[in-house]
């Protein structure tokens, strides 16, 4: 007798494939947003912000509503959406180009305004739609087309730690950092955003979630490549953890 | 005894999976699917399959659309 164990999530549009690069994070994060929305039952009371960037095509894939933001703001539409409609679960789905370097300001003064609304950052370390330029996350020595030789410290500064700045502020209710590197990492990271998720949903604040994701055409490596590279090299500047977890706290 | 439901025409041949298949069940098909793409093949000959799910988790483009216990 076969039981069911896995299935496409309900929250997916049927014909919803998924446009990105072979190999690519994003589809990973995505099905793990819809199985989540599945099993809060969430579906028809969500409202989900796309950015701009690779985490543009959110109404291409789920099956619910989405609202387009412009570039860096979607912290901002997920604020004035939620306050008039409370009762809403809001998310965003941005990626490190778009919360955290363009749109980092806004981030930041969501987090410190402590808008109940979760914000999922997918940080593959470039700006990859565009054609894998320079982001604010990029690794020292990381090779983009907009730093060839190399990101310079000297030149350029040094890698931004989104989830480590946003841990620091006072509204903010949970901040991890998870990677998608493996399958044990990817329950991990599961874990991470249904807390996200709850944080929201019994209203206690700014729930962020920086999800490491591989960017293989960008960083010229094969999918599998890829992943080994975040494992070693990314984890390593990025490290994962949980920055801040107010229930725990509580206890 | 688990299985796979692999739609091949949305896979794209990141062959995560087969990297994820803790039995090595996977592996890289000989025949193209629509797009060009040599999809991953489940090859189970000696019923090894325990449907852990673990490619579907590491599958980016839900590919891997059904796994059966």
């Amino acid at each position: 007798m076969e039981t069911l164990v896995y299935k496409r999530p309900e929250s997916l549009l049927k014909d919803g494939h998924f446009t990105f690069c072979p190999g690519c994070g994003h589809g990973v994060v995505l099905r793990i947003i819809a199985e989540l929305i599945d099993e809060f039952n969430l579906q028809k009371d969500t409202i989900a912000i796309s950015s701009v960037g690779c985490s543009i095509f959110l109404e291409k894939f789920f099956n619910l509503d989405v609202a387009g933001a412009s570039h860096g703001r979607s912290t901002c539409v997920a604020t004035g959406i939620k306050r008039c409609k409370p009762d809403k679960f809001v998310f965003t789905y941005q990626g490190d180009g778009d919360a955290a370097t363009i749109g980092f300001n806004e981030t930041i003064h969501t987090a410190c305004r402590g808008e109940h609304i979760t914000t999922v950052m997918i940080n593959n370390t470039n700006f990859g739609m565009t054609g894998g330029q320079a982001s604010a996350t990029t690794l020292v020595g990381q090779v983009t087309t907009t730093t060839p030789m190399g990101r310079k410290a000297e030149l350029t500064g040094y890698p931004l730690h989104a989830a480590e700045i946003v841990a620091k502020c006072d509204g903010t209710a949970y901040c991890a950092r998870v990677a998608i590197t493996d399958t044990k990492n990817i329950r991990k990271a599961k874990e991470a955003l249904r807390k996200a998720f709850e944080i929201q949903l019994k209203g206690l604040g700014f729930a962020f979630v920086e999800v490491l994701a591989a960017c293989p055409t960008n960083w010229h490596m094969k999918p599998a490549e890829a992943v080994e590279y975040m494992a070693n090299v990314t984890e390593t500047v990025h490290p994962v953890g949980v920055f801040k977890d107010i229930t725990k706290e509580n206890i | 005894m688990g299985r796979i439901v692999i739609d091949k025409d949305v896979c794209k041949g990141c062959y995560l999976c087969i990297k994820a298949c803790p039995k090595k069940l996977l592996k890289i098909s000989s025949e193209p699917n629509q797009h060009g793409d040599f999809p991953a093949e489940f090859v189970d000959k000696n019923n090894e399959c325990t449907g852990c799910a673990a490619c579907a988790m590491n599958c980016p483009d839900v590919a891997i659309k059904e796994v059966y216990r």
